[in-house]
Parts: C-alpha cells; structure tokens; sequence
C-alpha cells in the first residue's frame, strides 16, 4: 500500500473551508500591505464555489448592510489587469468607495443558468476592456440610478434631487444621507423605467487612475491560487505523453514495466496519448510515464522537417493568392519604376510556453462535473467540458483560477479534455499536469510565415508602390472558425494589411497552407510576425534611398497625426539622432493593433564577436483611452519583453515530424540579464474607439531590434530568429 | 522516512527518497506557494530556502534532506512583510504571478550575500524565468529591498 494517505489533512481541511465557504468566507484583507496597495480586495483563491452572494443588486453587484461591495469580473486575470480594470469602470459609474471593493470572478455556470448573464467572458484580442467598457458603465450606472431611487422612495423625494458619491447617496436640498448598505436591499427590487444614460470620457472622475493591481498582494506570498494549486480530496496525479508527431496514434505500449511501482494506478490509453495515474504526487506519475516506451503510427508526417517546410513555404510564394488589399495599379507602377527592391522575410513556429504549464484538475460524477483549471474563456471551458464528459452544461461548474500566463494558449480546453478522459477510466478526482516538455511539444504553435516583398520607388527614393504576399497557416482552421476561402483571414495579413502608410499603389495577398501542424492565436497574432517583416523592409528600402528611417517613416504617414504622435514620442525619449559608440545602433518601427498604435525605439551595442545586447528599449504606446496606467504600462513593458524573447532566440524546430525543442535549455528566454532598459511613453489620444493593452506593444520590438543592428552592423536580419544570424565583424 | 523543518514545523516524510522537495512541499505537505515551471532547475519558479541558501526545489531530492531547515514563500515573512515582498508590492511586479514566489525567494537569499547589489551582480545570480517579464520592475525592486535592508 503505497500513496493513498499522503494527500495531507492540510489540504483537506483546506478544501472543506473552501467547498464550505459562502460568499467572503475566504476573503482575506490587506490591511498588513503597505498604503500603495490598500484598495479594492480580492480572494486568494479568486472563484467563489457561490455563485450567489445574500445581498445582491444584480448579478454582477451586491452590497452588505457594512457598505462592503462585491463585484464580480466575468472575464480572466491572466497577468493583464483586467481584473483591475473593469471593476474599476463599474466602480465609475457606481460612485462607490473604491476602498470598500472586493472582486471575484463570475461563474460561468450561473451565466449558463441565467441566459448568458454575463456575456463573454473571454479574455483574449486584448478585448477585455475595449469589449466590455460599455457594458460595465452600464452595469455601474443601472446599480447606482436604482440606488439613488431608493433613497429617493425612502425619503419621498424626486430623484433629482439626489446625488450619489463615495457610496453615499445625498438629498441635496435637506443634506440628509443613506449609505448604499443601507439602500440595496430595496434597490436590488427597483426596475428603472429606462437605463440611464453612461458618462462619456470627460465626465470620468474614477478613471483614469493609476493604482496598484488588486491580484497584487496574494502574489507576493505565495497565496494566490493557479489551477495547478487545486487540491480536491482523495484526488490521483496523472501525467500525460501525446503522440510527438501531430495527429499520430498510439500503437502499443508496455505498461509491464511499471509493475509494482509505488502509488502506479493504473496506465491509461488514449487515442493519441498514454497516460500514467498515481497517487500520492505527480511525481509518481511523471517518473512512471518516463519508463514507459510508447509505439506511435505517424504516417506520413512523421518524415516532415522544418527545411521541407520552409521550402514548401517558400516556393509558394509564386502561386496564386487570395487578395487582402488593393489599392491603385501596383503592376502599372512597378514596370515604371526607377529602382525596385525584393526581400523574403521569414519567421518560425513558436510554442507559447506560459510559465504554468497546461494542467486540469477534474472531479466527474454521474451527474456533476468540477474542473479546476486557469482558462482564457470560462464559458467555452465549460461547454467543452460538457461534451468532452457528456454532461447537461447547467451540470458544469468551471473554478476558474489565475492563469499563470496565458499568451493564447489557454484557450484551446485541450488539457480538460485530456483529464476528463483520464477521469472516466480511474473513476476518481484527477489532477493532470503537463510536464514543460509535454506543454512545448504539443503546443498549437505560433504560425510559420513566409513574406515576399517587391516594391517601387520613385525618384526622390520613396516607395511608390508595394506588393506584399505571405504564405502562412490558417488558425481559424485549427480554431474551426468558418471563413470564406476567398477572402483573406484577418490574423494572417494582420499588420501588413492595416499597415499605416501612405503608398499610393499597396496590393497584399494571401495563401494559406496547413501542415500537420495545429497553429494556434499568440500574443498579438500576425502582428507579431508581421511587423518584423514589413518594418524591415521598410528600413531596407530607407538605407537603399540614404533617407532616415524615422524621417521616412514620417513622411509616409503624412496626415495621421495620432501615427506621427506616437512615432514623434517614440523618437524623441529614445533620442534618436543623437550619437552613438562605433558597434551601436538604433532602429524603430511602428504598428497600429488592436485599436491601439505602438511605435518603438531599440538601441543595442554588437560586439565585434558577434555578441548583441539590447541595451534600451523606448515604446510609445496609445491606446486612446486608459483605465489604469500602472497595469498599461506594464503590459507595454512585459509585450517588449515577450516579442524580444521572440526576435532573439523563439524558434520551434521540426524534426521528424515532431518538435525538437522541449524544455527551458533549448527553448530559451529572455532572462534578466538580456533584458534591456524599457521606458514606456504613454499618448492616449482619445476619440469614439478603445484600443487594446496587453497586445500593441510586442510586434514593435523585433522589427526595431532587428533595424538597431543593422545600424550597428550593416547586417540585415530577415530570419528570425536572430541567433541563428552570425552578427561578428572581426575577421 | 526523511524529517524536515518546513517554515518552523517539523514535518515527517514518507515517501520514495528520490521525490523532489517540489513535490513533497505542493503534494504531500500541501504548501502550492511553490512553483512547477521546468522540472530541471531552468527557470527557477520552485526556488526555496534549504539551510538558508536558495535552491531549486524541482531538483533537489527529498531524500537528501534529512535535518535540513527549509522556508518556502509561506515561511518568508509572518505578515508578507519582508523587504522583498515589501519591495515587489511598492514596486508593482507580478503580472500573471507564477514565477514570482520563485524569484522573490532567489533575490532574498541574494541579497543576504549582495547587500548593495550592482545591476552586473543582479544579471549573474537572478537568473529565474518570467514570461511575462516583468524584469523592469523587478531590477527596480530589487534595488529597493536593497536599500531597505540597509535602513
């Protein structure tokens, strides 16, 4: 006997007080944080197994006799800030005291009980707040306009003649006062006659306000639950290994090996997988699955390798395409060019690899299922989960913890399905962890694209006329998002379509070519490939007419000036211009996603070994309006971070048919020692549109990276990624 | 059976000798404060206290550890009030938050050996992974804690 009572009495104990809990029984002040942190407060654990608070307005708001406000956020807290942010618009129009706040995420179940009540509840496309601002005001200012009507019923007075602020609501020509606690009990059976109007921005007092995070604290601690922090009684631990090669199957294998191996349950085997069961840790599970030798049947992906690939991609480059734009006669002005320019730009599949690895904890019974899992999409985790376990959804409850990043890969539910699997064979609670080599591997990875360039220019060395045709994946084919295969999906030209520049003849063309490989959304899809691309060549065609790039860059965006403000700010804080050590450079680039502009200034020094640091990073960021700018600027400097792990070392390789890269020693990040200095330039310029955050900021760097050394260098970089280039001058 | 102070409490484990202390601290004792990231010591999210220096849980087995004194990040501080901590909420830090027990466990034990840190002495010892990288902060509150601790 082996295992079965190693799951400690702690966390027993634990998750009774958690399963027991009604709304605020786990919530835990901040009052020991410093002043820069006391504000709104969250749970440890930020799903409440209640989705029904005692003093609610609505669905999303209640408020106790104590003024203390629960607000529920419907959306994810990947490391983005959403969970701040909206919260934070509804606390605007509410009027409330921001002090007195709480927030937990909203059950995905309850919105499937109650018709959808919280709308979508994903957290991707940097869409949480420029999706949800104008629901959230709403929400904010139905629950303070039903407030101030029942103090205006309690004191027999005209609604008019109250004001509400602070969570108080004030009858002005008397200066009586009612707290909300002492008003929402009889709000929360107010119906307006219609729903008040929302502020616009410049009737904003709240926002924008630049305040700490409300996940802050329990993240420096240690409390803050992640899925893989789930702890259910009686629970087994099972680590899984998928077929290598995508879309292979699992022929055989020996589970003989694992006789008598302690806390081995059993070996299950799935269609494309074989997983090993244990009790006790997942150490167990891991170290078994490590023993076994698993038969896959590959087929023909199984010879596929990256140069296949690439050439493939490559020699596509001439077929016939699919066109995105078309603006004036790019033919007509290339035959009348003075000079024409070519260039392929190339860049790899890329894994995700968010810091939690892929993981889910299920308990399956006849007629309930719980997950918990760190998901992207609530809603859609559930709906997954009652297909993959034939369950009714209202049967269904996600625990929906923090993410321990996200990037895209959270939602796919490939992990739930996996667990769920495992689950109806061991009959038992079951948490499945993805070893960082399995999470690698069977990522649905960033895209493979080719970019083919032509342009024109005219003679005072401006580009007249350009012809931009990429070969790529589809992810909406992965995803199973319908799309007609005569337009161009939007993902895929992203960046190059919407590019900001003022050529008077621009055709972008599409071809999309799937492997065995699944390709998958990542942080800032296309731009995050493209921006390298088309800001490169760009800069090629700089150098080639001996004009600055910054200067060029202006030129072309005449009449934009929310582009030239960014571009300006960019320059101006990164100084360009200014001098620089021989084996120095700086490069810019520029980009519009999201909604949002995001220009950038690198600055690296190349040693004459071919050494490269990135010494400075300068991002000028508008996303026309703000919520926080604490948690926009942090998304700007962490997107420089993440799109330089990208442009320096992100390449997953294709061998065999199977990735090569696996953990951490081959598949390299940034660490601290590579990252350079980032000051983030904040330009919200305001307008009708929100752009997004948590996106802009990553398809700038590599193409500025990639310009700086070729100011330093005189290397041009059209691969990436830019270790694979020999950067060393000497001889 | 292998016997180790955890935060204080002395704690009798039973489990096969070659189980990472990761796994006996998240799995049998119940403290998930401490990170999975890699599994082979790369990225640091389980970095942990053993005898007072920083060590990567992942890879350091239970087996070995017999008498030794472990803190984890539930042991660091009695009130989350530990310079570093102090420093990592004054100065913003986490996003997504995985890696961060990890990294403020490293640069405790860092600053015990660098009490005046240089920027060069920080890039050669806190070597843990954020993805979503954080490190403009965290360079910034590392300082912090620094100064802190001298004061």
């Amino acid at each position: 006997m082996h295992g079965t009572g190693t799951a400690s009495t702690f966390s027993r104990r634990h998750f009774i007080l958690t399963a027991a809990s009604a709304a605020g029984g786990l919530i835990v002040g901040i009052a020991a944080a410093p002043d820069s942190a006391r504000a709104a407060t969250i749970s440890k654990q930020p799903w409440n197994d209640n989705d029904h608070a005692p003093h609610e307005i609505d669905a999303w708001i209640a408020i106790d006799p104590d003024d203390s406000i629960l607000i529920r956020y419907q959306r994810s807290e990947m490391g983005q800030g959403s969970m701040t942010a909206l919260p934070m618009i509804i606390a605007e129009e509410l009027q409330c005291d921001w002090s007195k706040v709480r927030i937990e995420y909203a059950s995905s179940t309850r919105s499937v009980r109650e018709n959808r009540v919280y709308g979508d509840m994903y957290s991707h496309g940097s869409m949480s707040v420029r999706q949800s601002q104008k629901k959230m005001q709403q929400v904010g200012a139905s629950a303070r306009e039903r407030i101030i009507a029942a103090a205006s019923a309690r004191w027999k007075v005209a609604a008019s003649e109250c004001v509400a602020a602070q969570s108080v609501v004030t009858h002005r020509p008397s200066g009586r006062t009612l707290r909300y606690g002492e008003l929402a009990a009889d709000a929360a059976k107010v119906k307006l006659a219609k729903e008040p109007a929302i502020k616009t921005p410049a009737q904003f007092t709240f926002i924008p306000r630049r305040i700490p995070r409300v996940d802050l604290v329990h993240k420096t601690d240690g409390s803050a639950k992640f899925g893989m922090d789930a702890q259910v009684p009686d629970m087994v631990f099972a680590a899984i290994n998928a077929c290598p090669v995508r879309g292979g199957k699992l022929k055989s294998v020996d589970e003989s090996v694992l006789s008598g191996t302690p806390g081995v349950v059993r070996v299950v085997k799935l269609e494309n997988a074989v997983a090993v069961v244990a009790t006790g840790t997942f150490w167990r599970a891991k170290r078994a699955l490590s023993r076994l030798q698993p038969e896959w049947d590959v087929g023909a992906a199984g010879s596929v390798d990256s140069a296949q690939l690439s050439a493939q991609f490559r020699a596509a480059l001439t077929e016939r395409m699919v066109t995105a734009r078309n603006d004036g006669n790019v033919d007509k002005a290339m035959s009348g060019a003075v000079r024409t320019f070519e260039a392929i730009y190339e860049t790899p599949y890329l894994s995700h690899s968010p810091m939690e690895p892929m993981n889910a904890t299920v308990n399956l019974q006849p007629d309930r299922l719980d997950v918990w899992v760190g998901s992207q999409d609530a809603e859609a985790a559930l709906g997954a989960a009652a297909r993959f376990s034939g369950l009714k959804p209202e049967q269904v409850h996600i625990h929906n913890a923090f993410l321990g990043g996200g990037f895209g890969r959270r939602d796919a539910n490939d992990d739930i399905a996996q667990a769920i699997a495992i689950a109806k064979v061991v009959k038992r609670p079951v948490k499945l962890i993805w070893t960082r080599e399995e999470d690698t591997r069977q990522d649905r990875f960033r895209p493979h694209a080719v970019v083919g360039f032509k342009a024109a220019v005219g003679a005072d060395g401006m580009p007249t006329a350009w012809s931009i045709r990429i070969v790529t994946s589809s992810i909406y084919q992965t995803v199973g998002i319908p799309f007609p295969a005569d337009k161009a999906e939007p993902p895929a030209v992203d960046c190059l379509e919407s590019n900001g520049y003022e050529v008077p003849n621009t055709r972008v063309e599409l071809l999309l070519k799937n492997t065995h490989l699944p390709v998958w959304f990542y942080r800032a899809p296309g731009g995050n490939q493209h921006v390298f691309a088309i800001e490169g060549f760009l800069d090629e065609i700089a150098s080639a007419s001996a004009i600055d790039p910054y200067l060029m860059r202006r030129r072309l965006l005449k009449g934009k000036p929310d582009w030239l403000k960014v571009l300006d700010t960019a320059a101006e804080k990164g100084d360009w211009g200014k001098p620089l050590p021989r084996g120095s450079g700086r490069g810019i680039a520029i980009c519009t996603f999201t909604d949002s502009l995001c220009a950038q200034v690198a600055e690296v020094t190349v040693k004459s070994d071919g050494r490269l640091k990135v010494d400075r990073v300068t991002v000028a960021l508008d996303t026309r309006h703000m919520v926080n700018p604490q948690t926009i600027a942090e998304q700007a400097e962490g997107s420089v971070i993440f799109g330089l792990t990208a442009a320096l070392f992100g390449k997953i390789t294709i061998k065999d048919g199977a990735a090569v890269q696996g953990n951490f020693d081959t598949y390299r990040m940034v660490r601290l020692a590579d990252a350079p200095r980032i000051d983030v330039h904040l330009v919200p310029s305001g307008g009708d549109i929100w752009g997004g955050a948590g996106e802009p900021a990553v398809p700038p760097v590599a193409a500025a990276v990639a310009n700086a050394i070729f100011a330093a260098t005189g290397k041009r970089i059209r691969t990436l990624p830019i270790m694979d280039t020999d950067l060393s001058t000497s001889t | 059976m292998v016997t180790i102070d955890v935060n204080g409490v002395s704690r009798q484990i039973d489990i096969e000798p070659d189980t990472p202390l990761l796994w006996a601290l998240r799995d049998v004792i119940g403290l998930t404060g401490t990170k999975f990231g890699c599994g082979i010591a790369q990225c640091g999210a389980c970095t942990v206290h053993i005898n007072g220096a920083a060590m990567r849980s992942c890879s350091v087995p239970i087996g070995a550890l017999d008498g030794a004194k472990v803190v984890t990040i539930e042991g660091l501080s009695p009130d989350n009030n530990h310079p570093v901590q102090r420093a990592w909420i004054d100065e913003g830090v986490p996003q997504c938050g995985y890696c961060q027990s990890g990294q403020i466990m490293a640069v405790a034990a860092f600053l015990k050996t660098f009490p005046k840190p240089t920027d060069a002495d920080i890039d050669a010892s806190i070597t843990n992974i954020c993805r979503c990288g954080t490190y403009e902060r965290l360079r910034r509150a590392i300082h912090r804690a620094a100064d802190m601790m001298r004061t």
